[in-house]
């Protein structure tokens, strides 16, 4: 059981990451994005591309750091990924939410345009990889450091969760102390009186895009560190980001945390009376308890 | 390929046309009139192709017991069939609304999906609810060994027809009544429409139910044209996806578009394997992906150059006025 709330904080840390990115654009740009699970998924895959693509190819060592599963590839191909799928997400917003917008397009027109741009990005993986699982490096022995409680935890889990600390704090930081943190928070408390101030939208928007999706790669990789890489990895995210979006109120990046947080202990404590396919569903369910209790979140202002 | 050979082809064609039909008249009753953004459609395929089928077929017994789990058969009339799934749609549409349609439009389309999903996963689970990943098989037709069963087909697009045609004045009638406009004016501005006195939650709850049931009669329909379903069948892409570029492509708000939609959407669906089948055969086996992606640049590029769709919504004004 101690085991299964430690993996819970695990994989809660990767949806956190998600769910971050999700809540920022969902309370910025104001519209759901149902294509942030396959930004997670983009990530993984970009990351997989330079590790064993790009990387090998220049003839950087496959050597592994201590007991760790990777190296100075993954250590590389880590901050590209977050950049490559930053790119992605604000070439998006160029490409397809921009247009709509100045249209005047409604919001629900946005979140099926995000829903199309999903497939399109997963289609681009199936036709690239093959709908087959994946591993960073496949039959590698994972050797686990045993805690008290009869717990195990493996040294990858504990850079997994260094690495979601030192992400999020950072981003804490850049929201509390730039001037474009500043001015992003404040689009997401009111978008009309910042527009009124003075504060070039547009660049907000560009800024939340690039962070959302940094974030939902960064996400992708360890996950994918974690487990493994299949072409709906972040479709079966989406379900569990939506549900710590709403849980820690929409727009808030501290409630998303602990959304993020609680829905992967619960969806990994659920697999000690139910089967583990069923995490998708637990995470629904907990969302429909919210969205019956109380649909503003933790946060939120009734 | 011979004459007949085509004619088959294309009445084939034109049953699942039919049936994606009858699911985009049901989403244009949800999206088109009310604005109701329901993603999970599949969900609806799901439980109204496995409730038809396990109210037409018998419970398995003797040797095919040990083969085929299935918690109920009732062995009844496909007509009886059709109508279980309609209702049991509905009551799950009921059910999804009730915690969704006073919150924001987002949240319904989170719910569900989220219960697509959730169906799937357990009629792939749980065995002995129907068989989980094989699905079940076998499932009657009506007017079976009325003629030549390498004729079925004539009977089967027959029988579409006549549903489609059904549906499709009742909508119409319902969207002409004054139940109709209200629904249109929930969707153009919720706020007005509730100033006026008219109680938001309950209309759109009953355009949800309905959509939903029209839902589960396509969902049926299909089983019994194949036969036999299994779980894997009503994924997010053929069962949700492909039906949206169908009504957005067709024109949302008009069910002459909704049915338009179905019929050329389903056509380049199929036209682009003729072009994926030219591609060398190691790519092969990824052409369904090269097709899909291309159904979502399609989606994209109507949605910002022709959000209208084909025929777009036709104005509603009394006929005394022309």
């Amino acid at each position: 059981m101690v085991e299964l709330v430690i993996y819970g904080i695990v994989l809660g840390s990767i949806i956190s990451l998600g769910a971050i990115g999700l809540t920022l654009v969902y309370g910025i740009i104001r519209f759901a994005n149902f294509a942030h699970g396959d930004f997670l998924s983009a990530g993984a895959y970009v990351a997989l591309f330079m590790v064993t693509g790009l990387l090998a190819w220049i003839g950087i060592p496959d050597t592994t750091f201590g007991s760790l599963s990777f190296g100075w590839r993954m250590a590389i191909a880590f901050p590209v990924s977050m950049a490559v799928v930053a790119g992605v997400a604000i070439l998006l917003d160029q490409i397809l939410y921009r247009r709509l917008r100045a249209k005047g397009s409604g919001p629900v027109i946005l979140a099926m345009s995000s829903l199309g741009a999903a497939f399109i990005i997963r289609m681009i993986i199936l036709i690239l990889w093959g709908a087959d699982s994946l591993f960073y490096r496949p039959g590698l022995m994972r050797p686990a450091i045993e805690l008290p409680l009869g717990a195990k935890i493996r040294p990858d889990q504990v850079l997994i969760l260094f690495m979601v600390v030192v992400l999020v704090s950072s981003l804490h930081l850049f929201l509390k102390r730039t001037k474009m943190g500043k001015a992003m928070r404040a689009t997401a408390d009111n978008k009309e009186l910042a527009l009124v101030t003075g504060i070039d939208t547009e660049r907000i928007i560009m800024w939340t895009w690039g962070i959302g999706g940094a974030l939902a790669a960064a996400a992708g990789i360890l996950y994918g560190i974690d487990v493994q890489l299949h072409p709906y990895m972040g479709w079966n995210f989406l379900i569990p980001l939506f549900a710590a979006t709403i849980l820690g109120t929409i727009g808030n990046m501290y409630g998303a945390l602990i959304g993020g947080l609680t829905i992967g202990v619960a969806q990994q404590v659920s697999t000690a009376f139910l089967m583990p396919t069923y995490k998708l569903p637990v995470a629904f369910v907990i969302m429909i308890l919210i969205l019956l209790i109380r649909p503003e979140g933790i946060f939120g202002k009734e | 390929m011979e004459i007949g050979g085509i004619i088959a082809y294309l009445v084939s064609l034109a049953i699942m046309a039919g049936i994606y039909a009858v699911f985009c008249l049901g989403l244009n009753i949800q999206w088109g009139y009310t604005g109701l953004f329901n993603i999970g459609i599949a969900g609806f395929f799901c439980i109204g192709a496995y409730a038809s089928a396990m109210i037409t077929t018998p419970k398995p017994t003797g040797v095919y017991a040990h083969y085929v789990n299935q918690i109920f058969g009732l062995n009844l009339p496909f007509i009886l069939g059709l109508l279980g799934a309609a209702v049991i749609c509905g009551v799950i549409a009921f059910l999804i609304g009730i915690p969704t349609l006073k919150l924001k439009e987002d949240y319904l389309a989170i719910a569900t999906l989220g219960i697509a999903e959730t169906f799937r996963l357990i009629f792939n689970n749980e065995h002995w609810l129907a068989n989980g990943p094989r699905g079940l098989m076998g499932l009657p037709q009506p007017f079976q060994g009325l003629v030549d069963p390498k004729n079925y087909n004539y009977i089967y697009l027959i029988i579409i027809v006549i549903i489609m045609v059904v549906v499709y004045l009742s909508i119409e009638r319902a969207i002409r009544s004054p139940w109709g406009r209200v629904l249109r004016g929930i969707r153009e501005d919720e706020i007005s429409a509730a100033m006026s006195g008219k109680d938001i939650f309950h209309f759109k709850m009953q355009s949800l139910v309905f959509g939903a049931m029209v839902m589960g009669l396509g969902g049926a329909l299909y089983a019994h044209y194949t036969k036999a379903i299994s779980p894997d069948v009503f994924t997010p892409l053929y069962g949700t996806f492909i039906i949206w570029v169908m009504l957005m492509a067709g024109g949302s708000g008009n069910n002459k578009g909704a049915v338009l939609g179905a019929f050329v959407v389903w056509g380049i669906w199929i036209g682009t394997k003729f072009m994926t089948d030219l591609l060398p055969y190691t790519l092969k086996a990824r052409a369904p992906y090269i097709r899909f992606l291309l159904i979502g640049i399609l989606l994209e590029i109507i949605l910002i150059y022709r959000p209208q769709g084909l025929l777009g919504e036709e104005k509603e004004v009394s006929k005394l006025i022309e």
